[in-house]
């Protein structure tokens, strides 16, 4: 998920509705207590709430991701904390309802804000904020852009402040839940320029985050080449099952990386030719990519933008 | 308005004191077109450009901050010079263009941000100095402030790189359509960074020069509307051993050139 394609609408409804009064911000807090989210046990210990595949709305407070926990013998790991801060105190009330054990760190998986908002609701529990080594760098330049943002969509007060990583990985590293050893990757410009995908070692589950969407068209703000690299690097760990940043909670790895990759080479082999053949970028965002579009939800919000940030990085080659 | 003088209106500083306008007020999108182009051509007539100018622009931009705009001339006169307008933008003039004789201004591309739901404007002067003008309603957001995917240095890196590329080989008279590329981070000052808390300093492009040997193609004068490493996609006439020259200036005094062949094919 990247910027939010429907904000400004959205705005202009949630106005209108405020000045109608239809609409009363200091309600928000207990949307997400009534709405019909659950979690999902997708592995031993293994618990995700499937993200609804919609953009950012006053009804949905940006529960569009893909967010759980993983519970070890000793504490928790929140394996991405919600879209809000509603969001993120759902999680942790469905957490305590389900374990004693204390939550012990909470993963950004990269700046997104369908990723990082729900953080400042782990706050009371001072965990371990883990992120990549950039994703710092990139709160500072865009995290107050994206707050201002859903902001005017959600309302402020349930956007909450935004939440800096404690422990920054580089490369890889890995936390202990007790007994239940969770690997982490950094990974190179891909889905974002921050993406942090983990494994969970004792179930073989993949959770790579949005470097794996799955029905909702993937969005890409970091790099085509890179993003297609960093997927064969998890193909080649050879793993069954993972839990992508978007759509069911868990999947068979290799087919569904086949098909984001099957996406993603439509898109470099699309904006290659038209780049080739002397095309435009106007030409390239009216062609290419529309064989997949019946493949993913949301295509048409999206494919246009993926192609623009494809041919700006494809274009200097 | 009537004070603004034609530089600030390319330039980073105005500011509009009307504030934002409700997307619905016609009558207010009217009247700011009406200020700027009194501004841009005094009490000169404008008159429409339909049948002569067309505007390609998305009705609603993916990305506010790389939109791309085409703009397609048919005038029976040579055209001297061409204005891209983005009302509502902080700066609204994102282009102004002036032909030289090597110039094919038939087709020109190029990508501007865009701040908000705003009218965008084309107008064309001709040879004989009548002005010709079109206009598209554009749904945008957020463009100018939009932080860029990457930190301040990465984006400055390799800044006043060019290439330019020709659409095959050039026949000498005949018209050539090329696509120069300039890597510029076109810094607008309106981008923050949260931690500083300070916005990254203006730094924009302000003037884009082509020539073939003696032979000007076009002036571009432009500000902080244009995209970050921009592209403009036009056309020009070669002469037989063509030299294309690319001059860009930018507001902290950088000067960038660079001379390509043009590949011409031997009669």
């Amino acid at each position: 998920m990247v910027v939010l394609k429907q904000w400004v609408e959205n705005m202009r409804l949630d106005r209108r509705k405020a000045l109608f009064g239809t609409f009363c911000l200091c309600c928000l807090p207990t949307i997400g207590r009534t709405a019909a989210f659950k979690v999902e046990e997708v592995a031993p210990g293994v618990f995700i709430r499937r993200g609804v595949d919609e953009d950012a709305t006053p009804q949905n407070r940006d529960a569009i991701a893909n967010i759980g926990f993983i519970v070890g013998r000793d504490s928790v790991l929140v394996t991405d904390s919600g879209g809000s801060l509603g969001d993120g105190v759902w999680l942790r009330e469905t957490i305590k309802a389900t374990t004693g054990k204390p939550i012990k760190y909470v993963v950004l998986s990269h700046i997104h804000p369908d990723h990082i908002f729900g953080a400042a609701a782990f706050v009371p529990d001072d965990p371990v904020f883990i992120g990549h080594a950039k994703l710092r760098a990139a709160l500072e330049t865009r995290g107050e852009f994206y707050r201002g943002k859903l902001s005017e969509i959600i309302g402020v007060d349930q956007v909450g402040p935004l939440v800096r990583p404690t422990l920054e990985i580089a490369d890889a590293g890995e936390v202990d839940l007790g007994g239940r050893i969770i690997g982490f990757q950094a990974h190179g410009p891909a889905h974002t320029m921050c993406d942090l995908s983990m494994l969970d070692r004792q179930s073989g589950l993949l959770l790579p985050a949005d470097l794996l969407f799955v029905a909702r068209i993937p969005s890409l703000d970091g790099s085509l080449l890179g993003w297609l690299k960093e997927l064969e690097s998890l193909k080649a760990l050879g793993v069954a099952k993972a839990v992508p940043g978007h759509g069911p909670v868990c999947v068979d790895f290799a087919e569904a990386a086949g098909a984001l990759t099957r996406y993603l080479t439509v898109l470099k082999d699309g904006v290659r030719a038209q780049i080739k053949q002397d095309g435009s970028l106007q030409q390239a965002i009216k062609t290419v990519g529309a064989a997949e579009r019946p493949n993913w939800l949301l295509f048409d919000d999206y494919n246009v933008r993926n192609v623009t940030q494809a041919y700006k990085e494809l274009e200097w080659e | 308005m009537k004070s603004l003088s034609r530089m600030s209106l390319i330039a980073l500083g105005v500011l509009w004191s009307s504030g934002p306008l409700r997307a619905d007020d016609q009558s207010e999108r009217q009247a700011r077109w009406k200020d700027i182009e009194t501004s841009l051509f005094g009490t000169r007539a404008v008159q429409s450009g339909d049948g002569v100018i067309a505007l390609d622009a998305p009705v609603r931009a993916d990305d506010a901050s790389l939109v791309p705009m085409g703009i397609t001339l048919s005038a029976k006169q040579p055209v001297k010079s061409l204005y891209l307008v983005i009302d509502d933008n902080p700066a609204p003039v994102a282009a102004h263009y002036t032909f030289g004789p090597a110039a094919d201004p038939r087709e020109i591309k190029m990508r501007v941000r865009v701040n908000t739901y705003t009218n965008v404007h084309v107008v064309a002067e001709l040879a004989d100095g009548t002005l010709l003008e079109t206009e598209k309603f554009v749904k945008a957001s957020g463009g100018c402030s939009a932080p860029m995917g990457m930190s301040d240095e990465e984006a400055m890196k390799g800044m006043g790189e060019m290439r330019v590329k020709f659409a095959g080989d050039a026949t000498p008279a005949k018209p050539v359509d090329a696509t120069l590329m300039v890597r510029h981070p076109n810094f607008n000052g309106m981008q923050m960074n949260q931690l500083t808390r300070m916005y990254t300093p203006a730094r924009y492009i302000q003037t884009i020069a082509v020539s073939d040997g003696p032979q000007k193609v076009f002036d571009l004068e432009t500000g902080i509307s244009l995209a970050s490493n921009p592209v403009i996609n036009f056309a020009f006439v070669p002469t037989e051993k063509g030299q294309l020259k690319v001059d860009v200036t930018d507001s902290e005094n950088g000067h960038w050139e660079k001379t390509v062949p043009v590949p011409t094919l031997s009669n």
